[in-house]
């Protein structure tokens, strides 16, 4: 499994390399475009051979049909069951060498087991609910949150880390951020100090009213840098969002402050 | 060209001049008179606040200094101006930059009595090109006193210095100026980080002109400079007011924006004998002055942009300027002068633009903070 874990990150990392290095926006579709800019895929499975209805995993490969389920038709709950198992039994079988866990058990976070101030007696630590100071308790298990692995956690924070390089990118450059006169966000702003995104939303005396960050980004570029201004779902005001932000990690948020 | 651009700031100081020249023949009373009838004029005028202020806070300074031909010292001091960090592109690429040092020269060229020199603290160009190094040096040419000229990085990286120097000189040299000893240094080499990395002279210039990347290496004055300084001092006595002139701060404030020169230390320790000296430094775009030991030090302001405070590694006795307004291009820039006390300490007043100039004395720094303290500011960095 590590192995594995390390390719799909090193794959991640692979795409948001290319996709920087292009440095590119062009309207070519999702041609081009770093993963977290480009629409989500669909996930269409095969047409049904039995006027039935097809159901695929998530793995986009493996599929079966429901035979005389017309389409917009629910399953029973059994039903249901029935489809799910043959699915998973079909990959298994594709799949001996995997270990399909169907929750993750393993121990909970530190933070599970914090009691509610005032739960004991003062002083006397570890005494956290039923249970406490015994055998860890059994975490829940089955929940979409419970069978998230590190793998995945790596994958998020290599797709998160290259949004916000997008992000840094864009603001050091007077090119990709459209400026006509060589200025670029940096120049004023090294590490993006001084631009407060935990104070947004605000009100900016200038603008007469109250602003978002993007506002001010977007304000920014139109002035000093002397670029055109954004639309709120341009991938580059995004990207620059996300740089500004990631620039303030553990800043509390402070809305309104001046 | 500067037609065009000095209608606006040309009638300000030409009104600033006429209540200047009033002001050396009277007392204080009839200065306090002159200040109102200054700020009703201005009022009438139109002249929105801070502007208002800023014309009667520069009367006040002015007289406090003894400018006034009656005052104790009976003679105008001696006195420098500074303009410094304007970053031209060049002119088809970018106006704004050149507006504000053609509004600089405009304000150094304003000031009665003319300053015995302009120091220009660096960082003329952006990218270092000809075109934008001749387009400082003729805007600087419009300047009525002589000019002394120092290096920035944004002057050097793409040539190595080739073109400047060819234009002004040794970037290293001593003067004397009415008993002081004067000397420019270039605090601005770095060690070779473009040849490992193939860079092209272009990516060099780039790189160097960005703070915040992890590539570039630190400014330093080198030995070879340093062992320039001690014998170019070694004919100096330690009696004799020393002032510094370098790009960098010749202290360490902020290693990530190369706010910081590596061999502060040796070259601090080379002044050391010195009882009265003072370092003068500009690339840092921002109120700042600190006093290490026996040396005071002063920063400068930029025409071109103001530079967010470092997040750590300010020096205590710093009073920050207040944060600058984006809306305005001119709000935290500015220019400024030094004048000399009779023990050849200098004072200096920030002319940030579009606000209160600010006085920071010598006094201040000796007294650590105890006398003199500079006004604080309303909004601090955060
Ligand atoms: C020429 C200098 C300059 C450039 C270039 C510049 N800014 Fe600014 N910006 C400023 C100044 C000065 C302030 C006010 C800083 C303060 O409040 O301390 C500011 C304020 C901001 C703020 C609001 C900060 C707050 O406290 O609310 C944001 C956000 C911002 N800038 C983003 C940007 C972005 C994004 C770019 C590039 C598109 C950019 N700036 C380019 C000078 C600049
Ligand atoms: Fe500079
Ligand atoms: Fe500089």
């Amino acid at each position: 499994m590590r192995p594995r874990a390390k390719s799909k990150v090193v794959a991640a990392a692979l795409i948001s390399a290319v996709a920087g290095g292009a440095a590119v926006y062009l309207n070519l579709g999702n041609r081009g475009l770093p993963a977290y800019a480009q629409a989500l895929p669909t996930h269409q499975p095969p047409p049904a051979n039995h006027a039935g209805v097809v159901v695929q995993l998530c793995d986009g490969v493996t599929t079966t049909e429901v035979k005389g389920l017309k389409p917009g038709e629910q399953m029973t709950h059994s039903q249901a069951l029935e489809v799910s198992r043959e699915l998973m039994a079909e990959w298994q079988r594709k799949h001996p060498d995997r270990h399909w866990v169907m929750a993750q058990s393993k121990t909970p976070a530190t933070t599970a087991t914090a009691a509610p101030s005032g739960a004991g007696p003062s002083g006397s630590q570890g005494t956290a609910g039923p249970g406490a100071g015994a055998v860890q308790p059994r975490s829940q298990q089955g929940d979409t949150y419970a069978s998230f692995h590190d793998r995945d956690y790596m994958v998020w924070q290599a797709e998160t880390d290259a949004f916000v390089e997008q992000g840094n990118k864009i603001f050091h450059s007077a090119t990709l951020l459209g400026g006509t006169i060589g200025v670029s966000c940096d120049m004023c702003h090294p590490d993006a100090s001084n631009t407060h995104p935990e104070t947004y939303p605000k009100y900016q005396a200038q603008l007469q009213r109250v602003a978002l960050l993007r506002d001010m980004i977007d304000w920014c570029i139109e002035n000093p840098v002397k670029g055109k201004t954004l639309d709120p779902n341009d991938p580059k005001l995004r990207a620059l969002e996300a740089y500004i932000l990631a620039q303030r990690k553990g800043v509390p948020l402070a809305y309104g402050k001046h | 060209m500067a037609a065009r651009h000095t209608s606006v700031e040309t009638k300000y100081y030409a009104d600033r001049d006429r209540v200047l020249k009033k002001l050396r023949n009277c007392d204080r009373r009839t200065f306090l008179k002159l200040s109102a009838a200054t700020m009703g004029a201005a009022l009438a005028k139109g002249l929105m606040p801070p502007h208002t202020f800023q014309l009667v806070d520069v009367a006040r300074a002015a007289v406090e200094k003894g400018w006034d031909s009656t005052g104790a010292q009976g003679s105008p001091p001696f006195r420098f101006a500074y303009i410094s960090d304007a970053h031209l592109y060049e002119r088809t690429l970018n106006q704004r930059f050149v507006r504000a040092i053609v509004k600089a020269v405009d304000d150094v060229n304003a000031l009665d009595p003319q300053p015995d020199f302009v120091l220009y603290g660096g960082d003329l160009a952006q990218l270092g090109s000809p075109a934008q190094l001749e387009m400082g040096r003729q805007i600087l040419s419009g300047l009525k006193a002589p000019v002394k000229m120092m290096v920035g990085e944004h002057d050097w990286f793409l040539d190595m210095g080739e073109k400047w120097q060819e234009m002004f000189g040794a970037p290293t040299y001593s003067f004397d100026w009415k008993g002081i000893h004067a000397v420019v240094l270039m605090s601005v080499y770095e060690k070779d980080f473009w040849t490992a990395r193939k860079m092209t002279p272009e990516q060099r210039m780039q790189t160097v002109a960005g703070l915040d990347n992890a590539v570039q290496s630190r400014f330093e004055v080198g030995e070879q400079q340093r062992e320039w300084l001690k014998n170019d001092l070694a004919k100096v006595p330690t009696t004799t007011p020393i002032l510094i002139f370098s790009h960098s701060p010749l202290y360490k404030y902020y290693r990530n924006w190369n706010f910081w020169t590596e061999d502060a230390d040796e070259v601090q320790a080379i002044l050391k004998p010195y009882d009265k000296v003072t370092v003068i430094h500009a690339h840092t775009h921002q109120m700042l002055f600190n006093r290490i030991g026996n040396i005071n030090f002063y920063g400068v302001l930029s025409t071109a942009w103001p530079w967010p405070y470092a997040p750590e590694g300010l020096p205590p006795l710093t009073v920050q300027m207040n944060r600058a307004d984006p809306f305005d291009q001119f709000d935290g820039c500015g220019d400024g002068q030094f004048t000399a006390r009779a023990d050849g300490l200098v004072d200096t007043i920030y002319n940030l633009w579009d606000r209160n100039p600010v006085t920071v004395k010598a006094d201040y720094l000796i007294s650590h903070g105890s006398v003199d303290q500079p006004p604080a500011p309303q909004f601090a960095s955060y």
